[in-house]
């Protein structure tokens, strides 16, 4: 069962409440983060590497028990969108789309029709029989988007999925996806260190400081979705990423 | 990365993969015959009859050929049988092995230590306990075959890739289904490694506890320890070795095919040599 605000319409999908983590060799990786995040928004959390972003959703997936603090979450609905797009390479993309749903019990028939669905969702129709040894970087985030979609899942944790693709091809990702969560609705907790990324897509940015990690700031966002490529050059998108990166300057010194 | 070939750097691969080995065998050929006519000091060039007499002798007398080719097909299943066990029995092992630390603990030691006992030393015990028959031959066959398998079927298992298991443990996987779709497939290319280095060790070891036998139903083992013995026999002695080594050679191919088969669609490395 969820907690969170009192306000049952305001409800929190995720939150953290004083987490901290203490790996076994001593390395404090975050210090008393609390924060919310509910349906319908779309919370970014930027900070330097190694600043335990990427942890703090290893533990709100269950992955890691935190040392100090609790989650709370429904963890039976839970999508991830991990780092490297994570494809089984033997199997095709219809295949791997379908995993999740194959993993949680569904027929053959109901996992095609919800690997269909999503496959199209992130425009990858025709690549079905391919491969993932013949998909670009791009692609096989594309095909790892997908993997979640599937299952519709309420909260939505990105750990900088598109960190590894060339900036073209980074943008028009963020594009599909701001345009993914304007029409399912999800939570969504996204870790990146771009802040043109954090800006562009999300509702609230979170600044991190450097180990032990901790929050220092937060950031609304109030740009209405769906949001157009031409924001980018918008005068308050860049007021906005003058304002993180300043917050995210001071949290390093 | 795709491997598209284009057809022309095809076509000049099957040239290389024809004209190569081509090559090397009229060299070795005319290694050979010099050998015969000229290499050996004459009283002991029977040691080296010319390769047509060996053709003649061993392939072309059918009474002779038949008898290896009775042989073969017995050491052919010998070694089939061997390997097959082998592989059911390794990969059993394996697949515990990796399921409970204390099992690959308990068992680890046990699987280096049949690897490293020279079959040689078996054979014998080997022998009379299972009465120099078909069983015993086999036993060889497993004993040479099965570390292979075990070593690769465990360091396959091992190696899949920790962001894959956390996709199979956020969805909260029994350890079956991992196995079967994760872990399995992850591992197959290596399993396959194995499966064709052990197709080879286990033909080897067909002849091998039929050569030191010296008993029960004729091998191609036997038949070389007999063929061995006389003089007459020696272009015959040949023409045996020659088909012990295209049995050792086609199973390792059959292998590597299975492996393109079953594999190449996904796999980077699939293009094996076979």
């Amino acid at each position: 069962m969820m907690t969170g605000g009192t306000d049952p319409v305001n409800r929190s999908a995720l939150e953290f409440d004083r987490v901290s983590m203490v790996f076994p060799d001593g390395t404090e990786a975050t210090l008393d983060v609390s924060f919310s995040v509910r349906p319908g928004e779309f919370v970014t959390i930027v900070g330097p590497s190694g600043c335990g972003k990427s942890t703090l959703l290893r533990i709100a997936s269950g992955l890691l028990e935190p040392t100090g603090g609790s989650v709370e979450v429904d963890r039976q609905r839970l999508g991830y969108v991990f780092q490297d797009a994570t494809l089984l390479p033997w199997r095709t993309v219809q295949g791997n789309v379908e995993l999740l749903a194959e993993l949680q019990g569904y027929t053959k028939v109901e996992r095609q029709a919800l690997a269909m669905a999503a496959i199209n969702l992130v425009g990858l129709q025709g690549f079905e029989n391919h491969y993932p040894k013949m998909l670009s970087g791009g692609m096989k985030m594309r095909v790892s988007l997908a993997r979640t979609l599937t299952l519709r899942p309420p909260v939505f944790l990105f750990d900088e999925p598109f960190g590894a693709v060339d900036e073209i091809t980074r943008m028009s990702l963020n594009e599909e996806t701001q345009e993914i969560f304007k029409n399912e609705g999800f939570a969504g907790l996204f870790i990146t260190h771009s802040i043109g990324e954090a800006v562009f897509m999300s509702t609230r940015i979170l600044v991190m400081s450097a180990r032990p990690g901790r929050l220092v700031a937060e950031i609304d966002v109030p740009f209405d979705y769906p949001r157009k490529p031409d924001l980018r050059f918008d005068s308050r998108f860049a007021e906005l990423s003058g304002t993180v990166s300043a917050a995210l300057r001071e949290a390093h010194t | 990365m795709s491997k598209s070939r284009t057809p022309a750097r095809r076509r000049r691969i099957m040239a290389i993969d024809v004209a190569g080995p081509t090559l090397v065998f009229v060299a070795f050929l005319g290694f050979w015959y010099w050998l015969s006519y000229y290499g050996m000091a004459e009283r002991r060039r029977f040691l080296v009859p010319p390769f047509h007499e060996v053709i003649q002798d061993g392939y072309l007398d059918w009474k002779n050929f038949s008898v290896m080719l009775e042989a073969l097909w017995l050491t052919t299943q010998v070694a089939l049988w061997g390997l097959g066990i082998a592989i059911g029995l390794g990969m059993t092992c394996a697949i515990l092995m990796s399921q409970a630390r204390w099992i690959e603990r308990s068992v680890w030691p046990y699987a280096v230590a049949l690897q490293s006992i020279p079959i040689l030393a078996l054979v014998p015990l080997l022998g009379i306990l299972f009465n120099y028959s078909f069983n015993a031959r086999v036993i060889v066959c497993i004993i040479m075959a099965i570390f292979p398998i075990i070593n690769n079927t465990l360091f396959g298992i091992q190696s899949v890739e920790a962001g894959h298991h956390d996709l199979f443990t956020l969805h909260h996987t029994s350890r079956l289904t991992r196995l079967r779709k994760l872990q399995l497939p992850a591992a197959s290319p290596v399993i396959f490694a194995g499966f064709r280095i052990s197709a080879g060790l286990s033909v080897i070891g067909a002849i091998v506890g039929d050569f030191f036998f010296r008993k029960g139903d004729k091998g191609i083992g036997i038949l070389l320890d007999q063929y061995a013995a006389r003089t007459t026999t020696i272009p015959r002695l040949y023409a045996a070795t020659i088909l012990a080594g295209a049995l050792g050679y086609l199973v390792f191919s059959l292998f590597g095919l299975l492996t393109r088969v079953v594999i190449g669609k996904w796999h980077e490395a699939a293009d094996v040599p076979g």
